[in-house]
């Protein structure tokens, strides 16, 4: 079966972000990037699907020509076929990136064969618009499901576990399908070197999308918090306990 | 015209994070003289009503259909648009719980209408105009946007919101929505519902004590979870933690994991990336206990103790064990 993994390269931040002087965007001078763990997670899912029923996993993106760093991490793990949707540099909204997703789709599938599956994390780390994967699928007209946290495939169908207030709701879909998943439905691998090595000579497939206006303008980006206070130190190894043990009872953890 | 704001009800009881959506729905609406209007799928109970009414809700609909007894996400989208257009509305909400915002994404696709994830404050200028603040990044980061839409669909960071009941309380009229539904609204649905048995759920507990890579291992988190144990909290991971295996997802607060919003959050080897404070943002008080005095979690905290969490943590749940036997043999 042929699955379809959809990512998006984002900065990896670590504990702190700068944003550019304009307000416009994060300072990415000093970082380097990634894909949202729930989209690490979505690699790793078709990656196996494939190992079990056969098939070939593609994986597209939506970015910069930088974006091909981010399909060749998922070449290095079992990806096939690398698709890059080149952007020139412009943030591409919800909706926009959809449409391009789903005419790539169309593209691919005349020539190629159906997606059985087309997968996505469940929001892109940056942004998190929560709707790219349900969008998608009211476009090509196939039945969507989000937030999942186990995929069970059979022939015809597919079962569909996510959490819900405490316990686990499941849905039943007919095959082709589009699902988002979130990080825990597995523990994605770590490539190997020869991965890796096979990765560094994988064709990219490159097509260029038309920018689309979206409806939500950015104004301006802020950290909420402005002043950032350090914690009060209670003091130093086992000899703060006792002062701990007080902020404990001072907060009326115990009562 | 109005807001209309999707409740999620549960038990004859509308969702603490409905109540957050309300909450936000009705400031928005205020502001542009917009009556609240409420939309609850399935009959709405008395309990439920009377919440509605002190959230200032004007008009209350059920949407009524035997065939939504099952949650099914473009069912309920396709009743929300046909609620909208006939209100009509000029903003529809809903609480960014998993289900709110996969309905709004349904409800966008189904329209070709914007929809915007966790927003934080919105208010309307202009017939089609909503100046809106949202969260990035998890919320380690607010945009602020202009958004042309009508009606704007947009989800309500409800963890970062607080459910405020209005200054003065509606007497909500009842009303009964009948979708019309097709059989490929219906064709994705819960076809089977399981409860867990997890003890504290993580999202909802009042005190959460978390363990990061300090712990160093699986074994080292016997401590942690004696110390939640004494103190009925539930245990919160890094994301470093739950990448080594050491514990599972189910537990790992963050951007990715879990939010959670306890009174008291006691972070123990948590260094503090961003992904991290995504998802422990709305803790009323943080501790840390952590070796490195320069952590991001340190900037984050209110109260620190700086050295070894093995060491600490255990001396604490001794100093717990022995406050308790005082008090039990004064």
């Amino acid at each position: 079966m042929n699955v379809l993994v959809c990512i998006k390269r984002v900065p990896d931040v670590g504990a702190k972000i700068t944003l550019t002087p304009d307000a416009q965007d994060l300072d990415t001078h000093l970082l380097g990037f990634t894909v949202s763990p729930h989209e690490e997670c979505a690699i790793e899912e078709a990656v196996r699907i494939v190992e079990l029923r056969g098939g070939t996993v593609s994986v597209l993106t939506l970015g910069p020509p930088d974006a091909a760093e981010q399909l060749r991490d998922a070449a290095a793990i079992g990806a096939g076929r690398l698709l890059l949707l080149e952007t020139d540099g412009r943030e591409w909204g919800p909706m926009a990136t959809a449409g391009a997703i789903v005419e790539a789709v169309r593209s691919y599938e005349s020539t190629s064969g159906p997606y059985e599956l087309i997968l996505f994390g469940n929001e892109a780390a940056d942004t998190g618009d929560y709707q790219v994967a349900v969008r998608v699928a009211h476009a090509l007209n196939r039945p969507c499901v989000t937030g999942v946290k186990h995929l069970q495939i059979s022939e015809a169908t597919l079962r569909a576990r996510r959490e819900f207030r405490g316990g686990d709701e499941y849905f039943e879909l007919a095959l082709p399908a589009v699902v988002s998943v979130k990080e825990g439905i597995n523990l994605p691998r770590y490539p190997s070197l020869p991965g890796r090595m096979r990765a560094k000579k994988a064709v990219i497939e490159q097509t260029t999308p038309e920018w689309q206006k979206d409806p939500v303008h950015k104004q301006a980006l802020r950290d909420p918090i402005v002043e950032r206070q350090r914690a009060e130190i209670l003091g130093e190894g086992v000899e703060a306990v006792p002062a701990l043990l007080g902020l404990l009872e001072q907060l009326g953890v115990f009562s | 015209m109005t807001v209309l704001c999707l409740v999620e009800h549960e038990a004859s009881e509308a969702i603490d994070a409905s109540l957050r959506a309300l909450s936000f729905a009705r400031a928005l609406g205020e502001q542009s003289g917009d009556l609240l209007v409420a939309a609850l799928v399935g009959e709405i109970s008395a309990p439920t009503l009377e919440v509605l009414g002190a959230f200032g809700v004007s008009e209350a609909y059920g949407i009524e259909s035997e065939e939504l007894d099952s949650y099914a996400p473009l069912g309920w989208a396709r009743a929300i648009v046909g609620l909208a257009s006939s209100l009509p509305a000029a903003v529809v909400v809903a609480a960014g719980t998993d289900r709110g915002n996969e309905v709004m994404a349904h409800t966008g696709a189904l329209t070709g209408l914007a929809m915007v994830a966790n927003c934080l404050s919105a208010s309307r200028s202009g017939e089609t105009t909503v100046r809106l603040s949202r969260q990035r990044w998890g919320g380690i980061l607010i945009e602020d946007a202009v958004v042309e839409s009508s009606p704007a669909l947009l989800t309500v960071a409800f963890d970062a919101v607080v459910p405020e009941p209005a200054r003065m309380p509606a007497s909500t009229e009842v009303r009964v929505h009948r979708p019309l539904l097709s059989e490929q609204d219906l064709s994705v649905k819960v076809s089977e519902w399981t409860q867990q048995s997890t003890g504290i759920s993580l999202a909802e507990a009042r005190v959460v004590v978390g363990g990061g890579r300090g712990v160093g291992s699986a074994e080292g988190f016997g401590p942690i979870d004696e110390l939640a144990g004494l103190l009925g909290a539930a245990v919160g991971v890094s994301r470093a933690v739950t990448s080594a295996g050491w514990r599972s997802h189910n537990q790992q607060v963050g951007q990715t994991g879990t939010r959670i919003s306890p009174e008291l959050y006691i972070a123990c080897g948590i260094s503090g990336a961003s992904q991290h404070l995504a998802g422990c943002q709305s803790a009323k008080h943080v501790v840390a206990i952590n070796t490195d005095p320069d952590a991001p979690i340190i900037s984050r905290a209110d109260h620190a103790v700086i050295g070894d969490l093995s060491v600490i943590v255990p001396a604490l749940v001794k100093a717990i064990r022995e406050r308790g036997s005082t008090l039990a043999d004064p």
